[in-house]
């Protein structure tokens, strides 16, 4: 029973010092990696349906390379490789720039997906109305693309939580590198990572939680999703 | 001079034998979690309540936390309570939990999409719940997802370079000693970044040849 109360007790002094200390940078990566994540997936992903070849191969090259390599190896190359070739950023620039970049070349096939899965109709109705092809992508076929892209990329928006712990290894101080510090500082290991592990896991229900409202609300009043009947 | 082709040769030999260390932790991670994915994905289909209830969260709890958590978790903390891994051996394990919260996933699609009468016709046959399940359940449902669990693979390669942070000499790390005792960073994790790269276009090849070979036989 004592040891239980110590537990509990050293446990929440190491939920107080990752929160206050180790959150804001976990959530500075996550908040400016969805932003480039967001944006270079919906050009990337955009890209690879593309009638204009350098757009398309410039797209397919990307995701093929972020895909294809590691999160981790390319925020070492951003960080350690790419000043010998003249370029330096700080930590804080690679980390949202690189893993925005890697979820992002996912989220370019998610987009894409999306896209094609728009009944071909769709596109015909719109020629006949008179629009352009730019017209009909913005008008007609990304509204009901967008639902599509709502769950996989709530699951995305996870996999980018993940991987912001990757940011220690270049010296970022988020959770899990306040939680090593802390570890070295202190030595209760098994409350600080089982409280950084607990820190995680509710973050991502909440961003899931978040998701699910969004989509909820994207698809009132449309036919065949789950959201209609909860909105009637 | 940016780079530095002579170095670049030297180099070569210690990455390989980084990259065989990578494979080894790949492939043990992905039967660890291809025999432990199965457990979860039975225990939700064939186990009463309280048990599938502690399954379903445990293998969210497992998905939705970083891996390099995890790994810290059981590379520091289970020493504590008298567990003592080597690197290697805590990064399989690591890698094996972390990624049969996917597996798991992938096994239960390919068993809810055999069709439910096959589950009647075993009842009236007189089988148990886990013998239908192992017996007439996963043998069918097993074949459609073998490119499934390909994609598993892969995805377990590319975070294998996580290895490096609990101080297995796999690929990445290699690079990060060389880079660190000749001062040049740019040739080794270049080099690491190419090898990743052809390795997993060509195994992402060779599942999408699989998918449309399966579709095929069916």
């Amino acid at each position: 029973m004592h040891s239980v109360i110590q537990f509990l007790s050293t446990s929440w002094g190491v939920l107080e010092v990752l929160v206050a200390e180790g959150l804001p940078v976990t959530v500075a990566i996550l908040a400016g990696g969805t932003v480039v994540a967001v944006v270079a997936a919906l050009a990337a992903g955009l890209g690879r349906v593309s009638r204009i070849a350098p757009w398309r191969w410039l797209s397919t090259s990307y995701v093929e390379a972020f895909r294809g390599t590691s999160a981790l190896v390319q925020l070492f190359w951003f960080y350690f490789a790419l000043p010998r070739l003249g370029i330096t950023l700080s930590a804080m620039t690679v980390g949202i720039v690189v893993l925005g970049l890697n979820t992002g070349s996912y989220g370019a096939e998610v987009v894409r997906g999306a896209i094609q899965a728009v009944p071909g109709g769709q596109w015909e109705a719109a020629t006949a109305l008179g629009f352009t092809r730019g017209q009909t992508m913005r008008r007609v076929v990304l509204p009901q693309a967008a639902i599509r892209m709502i769950p996989p990329a709530g699951n995305l928006l996870i996999e980018l939580l993940k991987n912001t712990a990757l940011a220690l290894t270049i010296g970022l101080t988020e959770i899990t590198f306040r939680a090593q510090a802390l570890r070295s500082e202190t030595l209760d290991t098994a409350e600080i990572f089982t409280v950084a592990l607990l820190l995680y896991f509710v973050l991502a229900q909440g961003l899931s939680f978040g998701m699910r409202r969004l989509e909820r609300r994207l698809a009132a009043g449309r036919d065949g999703y789950p959201g209609e009947a909860a909105a009637s | 001079m940016t780079w530095d082709w002579s170095y670049t040769w030297q180099i070569v030999p210690a990455l390989l034998r980084g990259l065989v260390v990578t494979l080894e932790a790949t492939f043990l991670g992905f039967a660890f979690a291809l025999v432990v994915g199965l457990l979860w994905a039975m225990i939700r289909r064939g186990a009463p309540g309280l048990l599938r209830t502690a399954v379903v969260w445990f293998v969210e709890f497992i998905r939705s936390t970083p891996l390099l958590v995890q790994l810290f978790f059981i590379y520091y903390v289970l020493p504590q309570w008298g567990l003592v891994l080597s690197p290697l051996v805590a990064g399989v394990l690591g890698l094996g939990l972390h990624y049969s919260a996917y597996t798991a996933e992938v096994y239960r699609s390919g068993i809810d999409a055999v069709p439910k009468g096959q589950w009647d016709a075993a009842t009236a046959l007189g089988f148990g719940r886990l013998e239908t399940l192992w017996r007439i359940v996963l043998p069918q449902a097993i074949p459609p997802i073998i490119p499934a669990l390909g994609n598993r693979l892969i995805a377990i390669f590319k975070d294998s370079p996580l290895l490096a942070v609990i101080t297995v000499t796999e690929l990445l790390q290699q690079a990060k000693l060389l880079g660190a005792e000749n001062f040049r960073y740019l040739e080794p994790l270049t080099l690491v970044g190419v090898i990743f790269l052809i390795l997993s276009l060509i195994s992402s090849r060779f599942v999408r040849w699989m998918e449309v070979w399966s579709e095929q036989a069916v």
